[in-house]
């Protein structure tokens, strides 16, 4: 008989598994603090294009949203030409106007100079769009705008 | 009597609680993009007529292929910084009170742009060149005047020109908002005023 057993008699532990609800905890919060809720939910594709000299843009609640871009592929219904997006629904040319409006009036009078017109425009749209917009926001004095983009280097 | 210990409360399932959370906020949220190129619209009244040397205009031209043309010669976008660094800060002349450019360090070649004050850069884009060709381009004409400004503030202040408007804005520097050094950075915009006119399509 020898001294030593081989196997058989005692079990593997089971590996403890009672830290992993605080890893997936930490991991909850890290997503909690670093998104947002989205605000409203995008109809077109927004794949924004990237550049260099980005800046921050301020207070959250003095900027308003225009989403431009190809509808995506659940409203291919919609057709193959990039749209307008205000709010939640497809828009026209001539509703930015009220658009802005109705941005403005939902601010203090002393904010209104400091409105910023974010314009989120997917990557392959064409630039004759965008000024349409410009032109459109000029019309009604929006003169601030900012084209959000991604950080990084556009230079291929 | 035996003393009973209280019952140890299973713990198995709180991981899978927390799975759940974290998956409901990976669906419902976005990391949202808070960043990009400001920029000015010019207001909507006629411009006024003055007449500006055509030397004093770098015009970029781009195509409904996203090809770039720089003072109607074709470029690579790679190439088009330099090219802007290099007409803005020519300094070749005098600007509008007459003053000649001091801290340009350019060719001075009176073929091109008098003064920074003076030089404008337009940007004309056909209907269907791609947004992500002209946000390119207009990213690297920005960015043009930044190594400018950035060149002066070494100059005059010795430091950094982003990192003063940084301490401007930041409400823990010493700096927050102070009056001097507002002067200090329209001073330095002023010397590189950022002049992109864009036209309307063709």
């Amino acid at each position: 008989m020898s001294k030593f057993k081989k196997g058989g008699g005692k079990e593997l532990p089971a590996i403890s598994t009672a830290s992993l609800p605080d890893i997936v905890f930490m991991l909850l919060f890290f997503f909690m603090v670093a998104t947002v809720m989205r605000d409203s939910s995008l109809k077109i594709k927004n794949n924004l294009p990237s550049a260099a000299e980005t800046e921050k843009l301020g207070q959250k609640n003095l900027i308003m949203f225009i989403y431009a871009g190809k509808p995506s592929d659940q409203y291919k219904s919609q057709g193959e030409e990039a749209k307008i997006q205000l709010n939640d629904k497809f828009a026209n040319l001539n509703e930015i106007a009220s658009f802005v409006a109705a941005e403005r009036a939902s601010k203090r009078e002393a904010e209104i100079p400091q409105l910023i017109a974010a314009l989120k425009v997917d990557k392959e749209t064409n630039m004759g769009l965008v000024s349409d917009i410009e032109q459109q926001l000029r019309k009604v004095g929006q003169l601030k705008i900012n084209y959000t983009t991604k950080k990084g280097s556009g230079l291929k | 009597m035996a003393k009973r210990s209280a019952p140890e409360v299973n713990a198995g399932s709180m991981a899978d609680i927390a799975f759940l959370l974290l998956i409901f906020f990976l669906v419902t949220t976005t990391i949202e993009v808070d960043s990009g190129i400001s920029s000015k619209l010019p207001p909507d009244i006629p411009p006024p007529d003055v007449k500006i040397k055509q030397k004093n205009i770098f015009t970029v031209e781009l195509n409904k292929d996203n090809e770039m043309l720089v003072e109607d010669e074709l470029m690579k976008i790679k190439d088009l910084k330099a090219a802007a660094i290099k007409f803005i800060d020519n300094g070749g002349g005098e600007n509008a009170a007459k003053e000649k450019c001091n801290y340009c360090e350019g060719l001075k070649d009176p073929a091109s742009s008098d003064h920074p004050e003076k030089a404008i850069i337009s940007i004309t884009h056909s209907r269907a060149t791609d947004y992500e060709t002209f946000i390119v381009v207009y990213d690297q004409l920005v960015s043009a005047y930044s190594v400018l400004r950035e060149r002066l503030a070494k100059k005059l202040y010795n430091r950094s020109f982003k990192e003063m408007e940084a301490s401007y804005d930041d409400s823990k520097s010493p700096e927050f908002k102070s009056e001097k050094l507002k002067e200090k950075i329209s001073n330095i915009k002023a010397k590189y005023p950022r002049i992109i006119s864009k036209a309307e399509p063709k």
